[in-house]
Order: C-alpha cells, then sequence, then structure tokens
C-alpha cells in the first residue's frame, strides 16, 4: 500500500504532503524539550515546513541553490531539509562535530550561500572560518542562547523565519505560488548531497536525487514491513547517510514517526522511554552497551551475578534457534520463557528494545558472539551491506536467515557481482548520480556499464547464498610467506573483548602479524578499581604492566581461535603493544564515522611499527593532538612491546568449534 | 526571566554595598574596615592569597557572619547586617567552596529544592499532592527544566548527585542557586578542582547567567586567568584588608596586587 502511494510521489514534498493526507492525525515527529516529549503530526509538519520554505524563500534561498544543514538530530534541522527540498534547493549536512577545517571544505566545495546550523558553537564555528566561505550570504539558527549580541544582519533565527513564512502564506497568491514551485519539482532532482566521511582522503560530495531515493526506500520499507505505526529514534550523524535513509527517507516513505533525543548524551536514556520498533546501531555501539551491561553485572549482587550468568548460557544455547524458528527441545523453551522473565525482557526493557521488531547494524564487521549475544535475547538484529553512493542498501539479511558472517543476500532490484579481483560491485535503485563536481573521481568508481566499485573484496558464501565481506580490497594484503592477511579479521576478533577498545594490524609484506591496541577505559578502569590498580590517566592505565597481562591472555586467545583454522593459521599475532593515547578523528586517526584509518595510523606511528618488527622491548613515540577546542599539543610516550608465544595449529587441538 | 521581589534597582545601578565593614573571630581581624560596591547587572570578582577573608566577606553579603561594624546596603536598604532570611527572601543566592548538595537526591530534585522559597501552597495541599500544591510543581518543576536546559545537564536529570563528578556536582550546585532566579548571585571559588574543559564549561554558564538571565554575580576564584577574562571589575583583599578595587587590567598592573598576590618579582 505505502509503497503504490508512494511511488506515485516522485519528490520528498509531494511525499509529505501525501503523508499529511494520508496519516494528517499521525506524529511524525517528537523531541523532548524540557523534560517532556513535543510531538509534531504530519499535517502539522506540513504546515510549518511550507512557512519555512517561503520563509527562506524570503531570504533569498532559489531552486537548485546548496544550503547547508549543521547540526544534531533536531526537528528544525529536518524540517530544513524539508523546506529547502520544497524550493528545489539541495540541503547539504555536515557532521556536527567537524572540525572547522572539515567544515570550511564542505561549505566551500558545496558552494553554499546558506547555512541552518543548530547553535551558537556551530555559528562560531562557521564565523571562525569565514574569509575561506566567502560566498556564504546567511545563517540559520536553532537555539537563540548566547548569540542575542551577535550582529543579525547575516543571521537569522528559524523561530522568525518560519514566523514570516507563516504570515506571507495567509496571502492566498503566495500560497499559490507554493503550490506550484512544489508540483514543477521533478523527480530527477537532486534531493540531497551526502559528503562521504572519507575512509579514504578528503571527503566526497555524493549527489543522491528524489526518484532514486524514494525509490530504493519503498523497496525496503516493504522489505522490512515498515508502516506509519513505527517508531524510530534518530540518534547517529544527521549528515550521514545512514540517518539520511533510515530515519528521513523510510520515515517519509512509510510515514513513521521519527523521534529525536533531548541532546545527544541522552539517547540511551530517551531510547527506553520512546521505545522505537526500528532500530539501527553500529556495531561500537551494541559493543559499548554489552560492555557497559557486563560492567554492571560485574557489580552486583552474588545472586543477581549467578542469574545472568545461567541465564545468559540459556540464551547462547537456545535464545537463536528460537528466534529463527528452528526447533528446540521442550525443557529449552521453557528454561529460556522463565529467562525471558527473569533476565532477557528486563534487559531488553533496560537498553529501550522492548519493542523493537526490526533491528539493523551495519558499518563494520560485528563479532559474532556480540551478534549472536543479542539474537540470543531476543533482539532481531540483522546485518546490512551499503554504502552511501548506492544510498545505504546493497544487501540486507531476510527475516529467518540470519548469519553472524554474511551480510545477506541482494535487496530487491539491487543487481550485484564480483569482479575478477574479488571486489564487490553493484547496481541498485538508489544508486548515485554522481560526486558534486568531481566527475573525474565518478569515474573511477564506475565501471564503463554502470556498475559501482564499493572498494570491498567479497564472495558469495556457498552454503547460504549470501554475500559474504571479507575487508577493504585495498586493505587485504600478503605476508612475506604468501600467507593471506586480512587485517580486519584480526581486529575485530581481538576487539570483541570488552577490555579492548580499538586494535590496528599490520602483516602485509611483513613477516608476520603484529598489533596496536586502544584499551578501553571504561572497562579497563572499572577492573582497576576491582583490583586496586592506581593510575592516573589513561596513558599510565594503558602503560601498566598488569594490563598488559590481562591483554597478553586476550590476544593469547584470539591467537588460539586463529589457529583453530587452517587458512588464519598462519596469521597468528607474534607481538604486540598498546598505544598511549586513544585514536581519535579529531587526529585524523578515525573517519568520523569511527573507523580506523590504517594508512595514516601506519605513518604517524612509523617509529613503534618499526620496534614492533626489529625485536626492540619499547620504544619511543611523540605525537600531535588536537583538542576539542581546535588547539594542539603534544604527548610522548615510552611503549612497551610484548612477544607472543605462537599457538599449535588446530590439527593437534583436536576441537575447533 | 528576571528575578521577582520589587527590585527597584536599575541595571549598572548600585545592588549591594558593603561599608568599613569588620569581622574578627576572637583576637583575628578576618576582615577590617572593607568598602565596596556591586552593580546591578556585573561580574565582580573578590580574589586574594588564601586567608585573605574573601569567604568571610560572602558570610557576611549573605548573612552567614554578622560584622561587628560597619553597613550594609542591599537594593537602597541600609542594614547593620544581614540576616540570612532577609539574604534569601531578598534575592540572595550562593554556591559554595565544599560542594554542598543532598547527596543522596538526584540532580532534579536538587535544583526543586531552591524553589521552596517560592513555594506558596500550605502544607496540607503539599502532603495531597493535588490541586494548588500540583499546579505549583508543574510550573516550578518547568522553570526547573529551563535551568536544566541551560546547563546541558539533562542526561543527569535523574542520577543521585553522590555518584555525579565533581565538576557536574558544581554544575547542579549552581543550579539551584539559580533556580532561586536570585537578583545576586554569589559564587565561592566555582572552578576550584576542575580541569581545562570544566573550568570554560563553567566560565561560559557564568558569561550566560550573567547575560540571558540578568543576574549580577559576585565570584571568588583563584585562577587568575578566569577571573580576568570573566569579571567586570575585581576587588583585592590581603589579609583582611581591601588593597585594591578596579576593572581587571588596572588590578593586574597595581604594584601592590602583584607583591601581595602575584608574587614579587625577583
Amino acid at each position: 500500500m505505502a509503497q503504490n502511494a508512494a511511488a506515485s510521489a516522485d519528490t520528498f514534498p509531494k511525499l509529505l504532503i501525501r503523508n499529511a493526507r494520508l496519516y494528517g492525525a499521525r506524529p511524525a515527529m517528537r523531541h523532548k524539550d524540557l523534560g517532556i516529549w513535543q510531538s509534531w503530526t504530519w499535517s502539522e509538519t506540513l504546515d510549518i515546513v511550507r512557512a519555512f520554505a517561503v520563509g527562506l524563500h524570503g531570504l533569498g534561498v532559489k531552486r537548485g541553490e546548496t544550503i547547508a544543514i549543521v547540526g544534531g538530530n533536531r526537528p528544525k534541522l529536518y524540517w530544513s531539509v524539508m523546506a529547502a527540498q520544497m524550493l528545489g534547493a539541495i540541503p547539504v549536512p555536515v557532521y556536527a562535530d567537524a572540525v572547522a577545517d572539515e567544515l570550511a571544505f564542505v561549505l566551500a566545495h558545496a558552494d553554499v550561500r546558506f547555512a541552518a546550523v543548530e547553535d551558537q558553537e556551530q555559528v562560531d564555528k562557521i564565523l571562525s572560518v569565514r574569509e575561506r566561505v566567502p560566498q556564504l550570504e546567511f545563517m540559520l539558527y536553532d537555539e537563540k542562547r548566547g548569540l542575542r549580541d551577535y550582529d543579525h544582519s547575516r543571521l537569522r533565527s528559524m523561530d522568525d523565519v518560519i514566523a514570516e513564512g507563516r504570515k506571507a502564506l495567509a496571502d492566498r497568491t503566495v500560497a499559490d505560488w507554493l503550490d506550484k514551485e512544489i508540483s514543477s519539482g521533478k523527480g530527477s532532482d537532486p534531493s540531497i548531497i551526502l559528503y562521504t566521511s572519507g575512509t579514504t582522503g578528503k571527503s566526497k560530495g555524493v549527489v543522491l536525487t528524489n526518484e532514486r531515493s524514494i525509490r530504493a526506500a519503498s523497496d525496503t520499507v516493504a522489505f522490512d514491513k515498515l508502516t506509519e505505526h513505527d517508531v524510530a529514534l534518530a540518534y547517529l550523524p544527521l549528515a550521514w547517510v545512514g540517518d539520511h535513509y533510515l530515519n528521513y527517507v523510510q520515515g517519509l516513505v512509510s510515514g513513521f514517526c521519527t523521534a529525536c533525543p533531548e541532546n545527544p548524551d541522552t539517547a540511551m536514556g530517551d531510547l527506553r522511554e520512546i521505545g522505537p520498533s526500528f532500530y539501527f546501531a553500529p556495531p561500537r555501539t551494541l559493543e559499548l552497551l554489552l560492555t557497559r551491561v557486563m560492567i554492571r553485572m560485574e557489580d552486583a549482587g552474588f545472586i543477581r551475578r549467578k542469574l545472568f550468568h545461567y541465564f545468559i548460557t540459556v540464551a547462547r544455547r537456545y535464545g537463536e534457534r528460537i528466534l529463527n524458528g528452528q526447533p528446540v527441545p521442550l525443557t529449552g523453551r521453557m528454561l529460556y520463557a522463565i529467562g525471558n522473565i527473569l533476565v532477557y525482557g528486563p534487559l531488553k526493557n533496560v537498553l529501550g528494545f522492548s519493542r523493537v521488531r526490526v533491528a539493523y547494524t551495519a558499518g563494520e564487521a560485528v563479532g559474532p558472539d556480540l551478534f549472536s549475544f543479542y539474537r540470543s535475547i531476543g533482539l532481531n538484529l540483522k546485518q546490512l551491506y551499503g554504502q552511501t553512493e548506492a544510498f545505504l542498501y546493497v544487501t540486507a539479511q531476510p527475516d529467518g536467515q540470519i548469519y553472524s558472517d554474511t551480510v545477506g543476500p541482494a535487496c530487491p532490484n539491487v543487481d550485484i557481482r564480483i569482479a575478477e579481483n574479488g571486489e564487490v560491485q553493484f547496481k541498485s535503485p538508489g544508486m548515485f548520480s554522481g560526486y558534486f563536481k568531481d566527475d573525474a573521481r565518478t569515474a573511477e568508481v564506475m565501471t564503463p556499464d554502470g556498475y559501482v566499485k564499493t572498494g570491498d573484496t567479497g564472495f558469495f558464501d556457498d552454503k547460504t547464498g549470501h554475500l559474504k565481506i571479507i575487508d577493504r580490497t585495498n586493505d587485504v594484503g600478503k605476508l612475506n610467506d604468501g600467507t593471506l592477511f586480512p587485517p580486519k579479521y584480526i581486529e575485530n576478533k581481538l576487539k570483541f573483548y570488552p577490555n579492548i577498545r580499538e586494535a590496528v594490524a599490520f602483516g602485509d609484506k611483513r613477516d608476520f602479524v603484529c598489533v596496536m591496541l586502544n584499551i578501553d577505559l571504561t572497562a579497563v578502569g572499572s577492573w582497576a578499581e576491582r583490583n586496586n590498580v592506581v593510575y592516573g590517566s589513561y596513558q599510565e592505565l594503558a602503560g601498566h604492566a598488569l594490563v598488559y597481562d590481562m591483554i597478553e591472555k586476550h590476544v593469547a586467545e584470539v591467537n588460539r581461535s586463529l589457529a583453530a583454522d587452517r587458512v588464519t593459521a598462519g596469521t597468528q599475532i607474534r607481538r604486540f603493544l598498546v598505544l598511549h593515547k586513544e585514536l581519535d578523528a579529531d587526529d585524523g586517526e578515525l573517519t568520523r564515522t569511527q573507523k580506523v584509518r590504517r594508512s595514516f595510523i601506519a605513518e604517524r606511528y612509523a617509529p613503534l611499527i618499526k620496534a614492533l618488527y626489529d625485536g626492540s622491548k619499547e620504544a619511543d613515540i611523540s605525537t600531535e593532538v588536537t583538542f576539542e577546542d581546535g588547539r594542539k599539543g603534544v604527548i610522548s610516550a615510552r611503549v612497551k612491546i610484548r612477544d607472543m608465544q605462537r599457538e599449535p595449529m588446530a590439527a593437534t587441538m583436536g576441537k575447533a568449534a | 526571566m528576571r528575578a521577582p521581589g520589587g527590585s527597584t534597582v536599575a541595571v549598572g545601578d548600585v545592588l549591594l554595598s558593603v561599608e568599613d565593614v569588620s569581622l574578627s573571630f576572637g583576637g583575628v581581624k578576618a576582615v577590617s574596615n572593607v568598602s565596596f560596591d556591586i552593580r546591578k547587572g556585573e561580574i565582580r570578582a573578590i580574589i586574594g592569597p588564601n586567608g585573605a577573608g574573601k569567604t568571610s566577606m560572602l558570610n557576611i553579603i549573605n548573612g552567614f557572619y554578622q560584622p561587628q561594624q560597619g553597613r550594609i546596603t542591599f537594593k537602597g536598604k541600609t542594614r547593620a547586617k544581614m540576616r540570612p532570611h532577609d539574604a534569601a527572601y531578598g534575592g540572595i543566592a550562593r554556591t559554595f567552596q565544599n560542594v554542598a548538595l543532598f547527596r543522596g537526591m538526584t540532580a532534579l530534585d536538587n535544583i526543586m529544592a531552591g524553589r521552596t522559597l517560592k513555594m506558596h501552597a500550605n502544607f496540607f495541599w503539599q502532603m495531597l499532592r493535588h490541586g494548588p500544591a500540583m499546579r505549583e510543581e508543574v510550573e516550578h518543576r518547568h522553570r526547573v527544566e529551563e535551568i536544566i536546559d541551560f546547563l546541558k545537564i539533562q542526561e543527569i536529570r535523574r542520577v543521585p548527585v553522590g555518584r555525579l563528578p565533581y565538576g557536574l556536582q558544581k554544575r547542579v550546585e549552581l543550579g539551584r542557586a539559580l533556580a532561586m532566579e536570585p537578583e545576586l548571585l554569589l559564587l565561592d571559588e566555582p572552578m576550584a578542582g576542575m580541569n581545562l574543559e570544566e573550568k570554560e564549561d563553567m566560565s561560559r554558564f557564568v558569561l550566560d547567567a550573567n547575560d540571558y538571565y540578568g543576574t549580577t554575580i559576585a565570584l571568588i576564584e583563584h585562577d587568575m586567568g578566569v577571573v580576568m577574562d570573566l569579571s567586570d571589575r575585581v576587588v583585592v583583599l590581603d589579609h583582611g584588608i581591601k588593597i585594591a578595587d578596579g576593572v581587571p587590567d588596572e588590578v593586574k598592573r597595581d604594584q601592590t596586587v602583584i607583591d601581595a598576590y602575584l608574587g614579587v618579582a625577583h
């Protein structure tokens, strides 16, 4: 039903009008403000967005122009996107935590004349790079606090703009003009430009069109049976394709309600209050949640702890099979039902998962244990594989066909092929139309016959027919003896341990594998507290001998599991070190979506890598760091290196699960 | 949200002045013959080395200590000494050098406690939590939520204060003082023991409170950078005696201050 109606509306403003007609009294958006959840129905949203669009037009926003959107998940920023689209202008969301330099690059590259921003922080940031974006004329802000004394000749509050628009709309001719503007929008018009987080170098502006976006979302909305009765919490960055697709576009296509958290720090609590039915979390968030639960359980009383661990074991045995509808012995079902009352239900409630019908994770390979943990307690967590260039979905797992090591079969209407070098290539309904002002790089990722190169190596699994992604094509390497070296595979095994936050493996064109690790301050800090380990800083804790001992045990376990498989036995970790600082996106070591930038790290920590391979027991390193306010400083440290025992091969182990 | 209470003082006029105030404990002279004033709308800093009598001065202003001599004029009314309830009802709120919150209560309840003086429903209705008491609570809760939003502490609304890190406790304490909608806010070392980031946050809140709520602020602080950046005027005490008074730049160059406080250059 929904997708038929959607097909008739080929632009987002037309979809908004359709939603106001079909689901007028249903909530379109919620936002917690001053401690109370405020709601806006679809028809209220349409009214506001119409007024906003007229107000923007009054400021000079014209068809085909770009307008930057900078800030967190707030209704007024989503409405800015809608209002811009209503006028045929192209919204360009920018990561709210982008440092001034990145922000200036995007604003200048996208030629924005207008920027809709959240608050004073963003206004200040843009003002600080003003000379690099001379074409910027106007800024609109949502939160007026602290901005009273600013020069308002180029600054306006969104509330005022909406109010002006509303006044103007009282005039019949203006309303008619707006209707005509909306109906003259075409499906082939660009609807948004999403700048990629830039795993590889400078970010690129991915141009998506109305009609393709809507077509892609109609497919997935039908695939997951999303309706106007569903609810999602928009807590991931506005500028990320995932938020734009999953919440904004799917919301408009299916008519579901998008809830915005009170502020970024309250998202966990808001999740519990809203109880979404559609949920997305990157593996890192799921990891973080699990770590938190585990830490709290360690601190719980004896009986509770025993109860928890007993029923988690039960869940690991039967939970996934029950969820998949496979046969389970009666005692298993009964134990699981008791566990559900005592442990899983309350746990899901605390995490805000009680009403989740469909949950997805993507972005990085998810640890099998992590994945099955959530599924075993009854959360219908699935994997998808996607890209900004595809407008998210390339593959997704259908209900009942869930495997932790695959990303599922191709989505409806998506065509996938594996190139000769193992690279995954696709053609999809939501496919981008090109990189903004960058034909050269567009040509680089497109094949002559119209497929998009993903840059990921993968293959179709014989048993399930699902796609399996191994690693970035450029990252998969070989040891000097020819053994295949997939760094991410090793890193993910390490990262499953709550104490290890980040891992970077080296081994390409080397004799053996070494890793650099980041400890997780929450988990290791709590361990330190329980074991009377005193420390003054992250650096001190990371270099502590007892911490090294603990990490060494984890690495040994990983080696054992690598040894269990013939293919990976050669990639056992020979030496490791714990880094003296956390890898940080502000220092360029991670992308804004928290992915490791391997080559950059290799360069930056070259002295450490040299020490890993020349056999020294420790090495000195000093690195420049960027603080949150943009100032720079230098951290120096002496980092210790540990050697590992080689584990025997699988053949002698006997048991390999 | 300006402070009620029939303030007649215009911005820029003297809100509070102390004249020739002296306070001694036995033979120890904590404050002797100090005079200065605080103008409506300004941020006024009181600085000085340890034991200079800064906290005593705040305690005199809000009626916690009663000076042996001198006069205090607040909102045009001259008294020989403040009494705590005069201060509280007159619109003076303060925070303490050591955090003084109800540790077992949530951040929300602590800030709500700051509204006590503004509650008028009688005990009977409050016990029933019904009728006028409920209406009043909703109204006060709204004000408190504005302050929570202002201080950006939404995520700790329901967390018992005892479990919060020190920097956040300080922020909750500021919230409770702001909940009184004070005309004059006394801050006793609001940034003591904070790291750089927390100090910057707190400075921003102090400036914003001054700007947004129009609250007059008198603060004691040890961090010179903070004092010089934040305050409009600075009074310097040493051994209970006022040794300088003026705008930060003046005070910074004053030789007596440099000798007494910032150290004599050799």
